[in-house]
């Protein structure tokens, strides 16, 4: 059913070396609108290393990224934000200091301009934060509340909403619900189905089963830096995944 | 589940926001309240309250730039060095005879430029903390302080040059009497404070420090040029030094060695007092004000009281501590763990 929509987001033969480890070897990967894939792999299995070439924080040593057709070339984060590719961290990259909306427009804040100097517009930042919240069905007392005063689901919702307050076009999430209490769990799932119905291309990684079978499509498994093994979310199994991942076909 | 959240929050939960904002301007009024009973006649009079301010002028500067660096969680142990060193090199121009505004405008570039070798060698020299650097600064500005003064006293400037911490602002068209003058230095505060406020609270860069203080790698990863953020933060806390260099200038009308001496330690202790965590992201202009002037009414007060500067010492230490145990009895209570 996905394959008919739009490919948003496309890596040929990412190979990455730190000096003579390799960690990455000739990677494919892709991910089209709407469409959640799973990434699953052992630790060590170089997850996290493919999330930080898509993202634009490691330039990979060999291989291309494609996005919607084009190739792009990511010099860092900025660049790959530009694109519409946004990632939300493992260890919420929040600042609990800050309330929410400062947060979610954190390093894109909307200015109001008297003469040369440039004011922050609370305002807005008010406004379009509701906004966005309301989109996403996200409840929160107030924009205004401090981030450290919200709980590890909110915070991560926080985070969701945060990566999709400039018309993202991929997300990439790293282990979403790792540091979660089970009742939050569900919560952020049915946020990512959100953004799945909105367009949205949602990557995954995840240690969870129960996370890979109720929101993704499609899931890859990793081993040892190489492709291991891909299928349609209907034509495989838990079991089966699980064997992926400890290198069992 | 929310529902029952909601009922619990109590009307004493809801003022937590309210006491973390203005506890500490409390205490200040408290503080004033007392020192007025001991002392009916002197405490509160036209020429104290001035006293103080003109006392506090200086080092007020300094702990607002210290600030900064803390809400970065950062540290400048360096700040009573830069005001030195820059003292001394405006004490050594105007000797030289050079125009007032160019003595004048010295020091701040001479603190600028202290401020920038702090920032550049904690962020390009990739320093383990803060600390390391601006300790080594701190003997470094210093030492060349007395190496291009020679260690002496430079005494004797213009009255432009003293103007900000020596000036008095006429008021008898207000009817009242010659010595109730208004010091520049107290305008000055209050416009650098302003300011910095406004810096602070109102413009990205400012908002982009407090993010800084409160998760780093958030602010990186909002694509945020960390580096350059804290070096703009120690520049312009050496910026600060330099006008609190000015200030003294003013005051003394010389260039001293010992300017400064452990003042770096008085700054963090105003920040601390005023609600700054060490750990960055928390505090605001309004609490170092406060903790400037708490520190400021307490020796002015016990002085006016004859009480020895030892007990002066233990006092303001205790309050120290006494302030950040509220602080963390505050947190107890005011955020989720």
């Amino acid at each position: 059913m996905t394959s008919t929509n739009k490919l948003l987001l496309e890596a040929k033969g990412i190979t990455k070396y730190f000096g003579t480890i390799t960690a990455l070897e000739n990677v494919n990967l892709k991910v089209h609108e709407g469409e959640c894939l799973g990434v699953v792999g052992d630790n060590g299995a170089g997850k996290s290393t493919l999330m930080k070439v898509l993202s634009g924080l490691y330039k990979p040593s060999k291989g291309a990224l494609f996005f919607e057709g084009k190739e792009k070339v990511l010099e860092s984060p900025k660049d790959s934000q530009i694109l519409g590719l946004e990632m939300v961290y493992q260890d919420l990259a929040l600042a609990g200091n800050l309330p929410i909306g400062e947060n979610i427009f954190l390093g894109r804040e909307p200015t109001k301009n008297i003469g040369f100097l440039k004011f922050l517009d609370f305002k807005k930042i008010q406004e379009m934060t509701n906004a966005h919240l309301d989109k996403l069905k996200i409840n929160v007392k107030s924009a205004d509340q401090k981030v450290e005063e919200l709980s590890g689901g909110q915070r991560q919702a926080v985070a969701i909403a945060r990566s999709t307050a400039f018309n993202a076009k991929v997300v990439i999430m790293d282990e979403p619900t790792a540091a979660l209490a089970i009742k939050e769990v569900g919560k952020v799932l049915d946020l990512i189905n959100k953004l799945k119905s909105t367009g949205v291309g949602v990557i995954v990684i995840s240690h969870r089963m129960d996370d890979i079978f109720s929101v993704c499509d499609r899931v890859m498994a990793l081993f040892q830096g190489t492709n291991f093994a891909e299928a349609q979310l209907d034509k495989t199994s838990r079991d089966e995944v699980i064997g992926w991942i400890m290198g069992k076909k | 589940m929310e529902e029952k959240d909601k009922k619990q929050e109590s009307l004493y939960v809801k003022l937590i926001p309210y006491f973390e904002k203005y506890g500490i301007l409390l205490l200040l009024v408290l503080m004033i309240l007392v020192m007025h009973i001991l002392q009916p006649d002197v405490f509160l009079s036209w020429r104290n309250v001035t006293n103080v301010f003109k006392q506090i002028s200086w080092q007020s500067m300094l702990a607002l730039g210290v600030f900064m660096v803390i809400v970065t969680a950062g540290i400048d142990l360096s700040v009573g060095s830069i005001m030195m060193l820059s003292l001394m090199i405006l004490a050594i121009v105007a000797k030289a005879g050079a125009p007032w505004f160019v003595v004048a405008l010295v020091p701040l570039f001479a603190g600028l430029l202290c401020g920038l070798i702090n920032g550049l060698g904690i962020t390009l020299l990739r320093m383990p903390h803060p600390f390391i650097m601006t300790l080594g600064t701190l003997y470094i500005f210093r030492g060349t302080g007395n190496l291009i003064s020679g260690g002496t006293p430079i005494s004797g400037f213009t009255d432009e040059v003293r103007y900000l911490g020596h000036g008095r602002i006429d008021l008898t068209w207000l009817g009242l009497e010659k010595s109730q003058y208004l010091p520049v230095s107290l305008v000055l505060i209050a416009v650098v404070y302003f300011v910095f406020w406004i810096f602070l609270n109102h413009s990205r860069t400012g908002k982009w420090i407090y993010a800084i203080g409160g998760n780093p790698s958030a602010a990186r990863a909002s694509g945020i040029n960390v580096n350059k953020i804290l070096i703009i933060v120690y520049s312009l806390c050496g910026f600060l030094s330099g006008i609190g260099a000015l200030i003294l200038a003013g005051r003394t009308d010389s260039g001293y060695p010992n300017a400064g001496l452990q003042s770096e330690l008085d700054a963090i202790a105003a920040c601390i007092i005023g609600g700054a965590s060490f750990f960055g992201g928390r505090g605001t202009v309004l609490g170092v004000f406060a903790g400037v002037m708490i520190m400021g009414i307490l020796r002015n007060g016990l002085n006016l009281m004859d009480v020895s500067s030892f007990w002066q010492q233990v006092l303001i230490g205790s309050i120290i501590v006494l302030a950040v145990y509220v602080d963390v009895l505050r947190r107890d209570f005011g955020t989720r763990k």
